[in-house]
């Protein structure tokens, strides 16, 4: 298999996901990544592996996209420092994972930024707690120390800190605001207050155990993280889930994408002042997760994706009063939409605030929902298509203006064509069994999981260790590539419509900072 | 406007009977007197800290808003600020790096103050236990009252743990 017509030999992994590892050298990752925007191609990820057990150095892995599937590149580091090319300055989102990774395993990008970002001072320098000699142990005394943010000077200037506890019932992380009166010039984002140690979690878990921990990155993403995981360890082990679980997976995580945007778009309306929405989503929410409770047993659908298939099967006559509240909800939200629509204030506050207009999106590598409200027209339910998505033909929704009122407008099609989409998966679901026995992967099996959960696409990357366990598992929040979005389209606005900005991405603390 | 308010009434109201205390679900005898609660019961105050939880937790904290469950209703309302509350409701496994940060937001609570630990991470650690970036556990960082297992309890249990630790012993 070719990418790019690179010279980088490339083997096809196993599985559902179009996906392919190659090993290269430094020159050749360059050239690669120069080829490939001009390609049409993404980056998607970047994480490091210690190979030092194996008798080599430390592994870069970086894994891009073009519309015929995932890429993922090897680059071989000594043991003895561990450098890299600096890959931010074509891909911004590479910034943010090249000092997270710095953090984790001590592979440092050349003349990058060095400063931490998932580690703060609560465990010691020189203690990087992915590296295999790193003793689980050991447990630290909790530090702060002051982080340099970049300061803004000049007449009137002042800063606004916020966080990491927030003023809501949000998740924590901080915000420096640099402003003049009501005005943000600047605004500069620190995270990593949630990091619980996640990857290295993942190592003292049997592979087909990591399913319930993925499941937890990021709460309202369960069942994305979960899928992923398990097309990851599915092709690790060699493993095909039957094809009514394919079926009942995309059911659930067109649940997921429904449930999310309702209590979002209630909640932006809320941010605008309009309680009434938030009021009136919450209810069908809640209606929304009480047939989840009744058709799953479990509101949020956790631990229901299993490597092999599904935890359960649809329970007795669920099928027909998931079709019949698919029906009821969307004749409310129709309702509901003609109000937002017509209603004055709101579409006062939500047109041209946090305008991402499409340049910078592509630039920033915005993807997911907020990339769509962006011209950013990627949904792997439709370039990747891999089962059943390659037989449902979804209906990707676009909008060029980039604002809230742009992100809200995708918000409501995509729960509209996500409705349609649980009553033709309901129609056509293939009979059998939901699911299969999981084989036990060869150590050293990679597999690569890739799913378009209701934020973006959500990466799972994972290595099979000996006897069942998991040698190293990586997962990538959408978040990450997105939260510089916030930092760039909040200038200009002012402070009060920064709330109502963020809740229009609602992007996850939890997701990257694992 | 018509049709927003056409909305409201077709709608009606929609609120459930609350929960029932459950003294099982205390983690420590009673701190506070009798006659304390009695006065905190009737308007409660809650400061919501994400200690490091997936999220999970804060989507059935809002969840205790909405119609259904209506929170308000009993007289307890959620704060900006934990210099306003009478409670923190604190999920997650403490993540080593809101360590700091969760013992200011209760250093900052005035007395007399209740914790009501939520989750099964808020409660044991959970699935990401103790390690260099995990505290574990709530009460292993600040003392706790009530803690509220499941993953995550659902509104009905938060409720149910809220009221508990409002809840009179000798009433």
């Amino acid at each position: 298999m070719r990418f790019l017509d690179q010279p980088i030999e490339f083997a096809v992994l196993p599985g559902a996901l179009p996906a392919a590892c190659g090993e290269v050298d430094a020159a050749q990752l360059a050239a690669f990544c120069e080829a490939l925007p001009e390609a049409g191609g993404r980056f998607v990820s970047l994480w490091g592996t210690d190979e030092r057990d194996r008798g080599r150095g430390f592994d870069l892995h970086v894994a891009f996209t073009t519309r015929e599937g995932l890429a993922c590149l090897r680059l071989a580091l000594p043991a003895e420092n561990p450098t890299y090319p600096d890959l931010s300055g074509r891909f911004p989102a590479a910034a943010r994972l090249q000092r997270a990774l710095f953090d984790m395993l001590g592979m440092r990008a050349e003349g990058a930024d060095e400063r931490g970002w998932l580690r703060h001072a609560n465990w010691p320098a020189d203690f990087f707690p992915l590296r295999r000699d790193a003793d689980a142990a050991l447990r630290f005394d909790a530090a702060s120390e002051p982080y340099p943010f970049v300061r803004v000077e000049g007449e009137g200037v002042h800063e606004i800190p916020v966080g990491p506890i927030h003023a809501g019932t949000i998740e924590p992380g901080h915000f420096r605001f640099s402003i003049v009166g009501e005005k943000v010039l600047r605004l500069e984002e620190r995270f990593g207050y949630k990091h619980k140690g996640i990857a290295r979690r993942f190592r003292s878990l049997p592979l087909a155990e990591g399913h319930r921990l993925a499941g937890r990155v990021s709460g309202d993403s369960t069942v994305a993280f979960a899928w992923a995981y398990c097309q990851a360890a599915e092709s690790a082990c060699g493993c095909e889930p039957p094809e009514q679980a394919l079926w009942l997976r995309a059911l659930l995580l067109e649940r997921e994408r429904i449930a999310n945007h309702l209590g979002d778009i209630g909640a932006i309306a809320n941010d605008a002042a309009f309680s009434f929405g938030l009021a009136q989503f919450m209810r069908l929410k809640e209606d929304w997760l009480r047939a989840n409770q009744a058709a799953f047993g479990h509101r949020y659908l956790m631990d229901c994706v299993v490597p092999g298939g599904l935890a359960r099967d649809l329970a007795p006559g669920a099928a027909e009063a998931i079709a019949r509240q698919c029906d009821a909800i969307e004749r409310e939200v129709r309702v509901l939409k003609g109000i937002y629509d017509e209603h004055a204030g709101l579409q006062d506050r939500f047109l041209t605030a946090g305008r991402l207009v499409p340049r910078l999106a592509a630039a920033l590598g915005v993807g997911g929902l907020a990339g769509r409200a962006s011209a950013q027209s990627w949904d792997l339910r439709v370039d990747i298509a891999s089962p059943p998505y390659d037989k449902l033909g979804v209906n990707m929704t676009t909008h060029r203006n980039g604002d809230v009122a742009a992100r809200v407008t995708v918000r409501f099609e995509e729960v509209f064509e996500s409705l349609r989409l649980i009553r033709e998966i309901l129609a056509r679901m293939p009979g059998g069994t939901a699911l299969a026995r999981l084989p036990e992967a060869a150590e050293g099996a990679f597999g690569a999981g890739w799913i378009e959960g209701w934020r973006g696409p959500v990466l799972v990357a994972l290595e099979a260790g000996a006897a069942g366990a998991i040698r190293s598992c990586h997962c990538h929040d959408p978040s990450w590539e997105n939260w510089p979005a916030i930092e760039h389209c909040i200038m200009g606005n002012i402070v009060p419509d920064f709330p109502l900005i963020n809740k229009s991405f609602n992007l996850s603390y939890a997701g990257p900072d694992l | 406007m018509y049709q927003l308010l056409k909305q409201i009434v077709r709608n009606g109201i929609r609120t459930e009977p609350p929960p029932q205390p459950d003294a099982a679900l205390r983690n420590v005898a009673q701190r506070l007197e009798d006659a304390m609660l009695r006065e905190l019961g009737r308007a409660l105050v809650i400061r919501h800290v994400d200690a490091g939880s997936c999220n999970g937790c804060e989507l059935e904290i809002h969840a205790l808003g909405n119609a259904y469950y209506n929170l308000e209703a009993l007289g307890i309302k959620f704060a900006a600020s934990p210099r306003h509350a009478d409670m923190l409701l604190v999920t997650g496994p403490v993540a080593k790096n809101m360590e700091i940060a969760v013992k200011r937001a209760w250093e900052a609570t005035p007395e007399p103050k209740l914790v009501v630990a939520v989750g099964d991470c808020g409660c044991t650690g959970g699935i990401f236990g103790e390690s260099y970036a995990s505290c574990g556990r709530v009460s292993n960082v600040i003392p706790v009252d009530v803690e509220v297992p499941g993953c995550p309890p659902t509104p009905f249990a938060l409720m149910q743990g809220i009221l508990t630790a409002i809840q009179p012993t000798g009433a």
